[in-house]
């Protein structure tokens, strides 16, 4: 049974994976900036971000009405839709698509949610696979360290307060990103993780993730990827503000 | 393989779920749209009650937590292929668990208008992976009798025609414009999400009810069936 289809269009798709605080958002981030001072298109998914299923998840949450399959269900139904109505268009047109989390969230967090392995790995076969998956590797005490210090409250189900691993919150933070950790360690291979070690510096990290991009997608990105000149930018930024 | 025993899973076991705690009968009505399935569920459940069973009634997109979702996602007319059967496979997983499940370990009769084949259906007729969506439903319970109500296309046509007295752009597959014009692209969907039911008829062990006969007719029919299952 194959993980994921091939990407056969002309844009190319990068995502970025790891638990909560290992630093991913912001090297993501920082790599599309550096796309795009190449003039490279770039575009950014986020992770349970479709405006369709918003209103059915925010009930779920709020009500806490969530069992492990329909929280799964609905986060691949979030998933279908960025990639039917927008990735897939835009890697048609030749863009550079950067994921913040992908299916191997889904891999990771579903399976400690209590579905199984091959179950989640068939319900995700639809989608495209990612031409570079960082996995940014960080010990489980770092990651609660920057997630502690940076706000105020864990909420019900980023805790895996549904799984009722403990009572206290941040202890059951604790267990359940843990858990997360291990399913991801235990997917490198399977699934082709370029790994990052997250907790060496900011620029370091970003310096590895720009030689792997020039090494594995080079070619690529000289030739086939949608480039914008000067004049394009320039049109699609008025174009934008009059909207 | 798919024959299995009544209430235990096609693939995949729900965390949660003791078997011998379900004391109740799952009682499936499958069929195309407009071919008369909720009429039967109607006299078949004031029959049950009748008859003294508690009656839990439940059919697609009827759940507390997507059945909203998906009818507002209908009305923007935006849902993918992919998007719209991962929702539906939502919806009747919130209501398998939630509703179906509690309602059998009470020992009720649930009667539901339509299933996860309905589901498969649709996703085979718009070029999606049978063997796909067949294991992502893989947690669907399997019930004590399936009904299929099988009808021509040309029959579906006329129904619609004398009934609502137009086509529906879901109905018709609109989505994924499969003719010309809502009619064209009705017959052509139709005849897909058909063939589709009829493959499954064998593997899923259906009991094929011909949907030409008059609707009391069939409610004897299915009486006579549904007897035998207490």
């Amino acid at each position: 049974m194959p993980l994921l289809v091939p990407n056969r269009y002309r844009g190319k798709l990068i995502v970025v994976e790891g638990i909560d605080g290992s630093g991913k958002s912001t090297q993501l981030s920082l790599l599309s900036q550096w796309l795009r001072s190449q003039r490279i298109a770039v575009s950014f998914s986020e992770w349970n971000s479709s405006p369709l299923v918003r209103e059915t998840t925010r009930r779920g949450k709020k009500k806490n009405m969530f069992t492990p399959v329909t929280f799964s269900l609905i986060h691949a139904t979030d998933f279908a839709d960025r990639l039917e109505r927008y990735i897939i268009p835009l890697m048609k047109a030749g863009a550079v698509v950067c994921a913040d989390r992908y299916a191997y969230t889904a891999f990771a967090r579903d399976v400690v949610r209590g579905v199984s392995r091959k179950w989640v790995r068939n319900l995700y076969r639809f989608a495209v696979r990612p031409n570079l998956a960082f996995y940014f590797r960080v010990p489980l005490e770092v990651a609660i360290g920057r997630i502690l210090g940076g706000r105020n409250a864990i909420k019900y189900y980023e805790a895996g307060m549904d799984l009722e691993l403990s009572r206290n919150v941040e202890e059951s933070f604790r267990i359940f990103q843990g858990r997360i950790l291990d399913e991801y360690e235990a997917m490198i291979q399977e699934v082709g993780f370029h790994v990052i070690d997250a907790t060496g510096s900011i620029e370091e990290q970003q310096q590895q993730m720009r030689e792997i991009v020039i090494e594995q997608l080079g070619e690529n990105l000289r030739n086939g990827i949608l480039r914008a000149s000067q004049g394009d930018i320039d049109a699609a930024q008025a174009a934008a503000r009059v909207l | 393989m798919l024959h299995k025993q009544p209430l235990a899973f096609y693939s995949e076991a729900l965390a949660g779920v003791d078997k011998d705690e379900l004391q109740g009968k799952l009682i499936v009505i499958e069929g195309p749209d407009s071919v008369g399935r909720s009429t039967q569920v109607s006299r078949l459940r004031a029959w049950l009650e009748h008859e003294g069973h508690a009656v839990l009634d439940t059919g697609l997109a009827r759940g507390a937590l997507a059945g909203k979702g998906i009818s507002q996602a209908k009305d923007g007319n935006l849902l993918g292929p992919i998007t719209m059967t991962l929702f539906y496979a939502t919806d009747f997983a919130d209501r398998l668990e939630n509703e179906i499940i509690p309602a059998l370990r009470a020992g009720f009769v649930v009667l539901t208008d339509r299933y996860i084949f309905s589901l498969m259906a649709r996703a085979i007729a718009r070029g999606e992976d049978r063997a796909w969506i067949e294991r992502v439903a893989g947690f669907a319970l399997v019930p004590h009798a399936i009904y299929y109500l099988r009808a021509e296309v040309r029959d579906l046509v006329t129904r619609v025609v004398l009934g609502r007295g137009s086509f529906d752009h879901w109905e018709s597959g609109m989505d994924m414009r499969f003719g010309a014009d809502m009619h064209d692209s009705f017959v052509r969907y139709q005849a897909r999400v058909i063939r589709a039911l009829d493959r499954m008829a064998k593997r899923y062990n259906f009991v094929i009810v011909d949907a030409a006969k008059t609707p009391d007719q069939i409610f004897k029919e299915l009486q006579r069936s549904i007897a035998k299952l207490f």
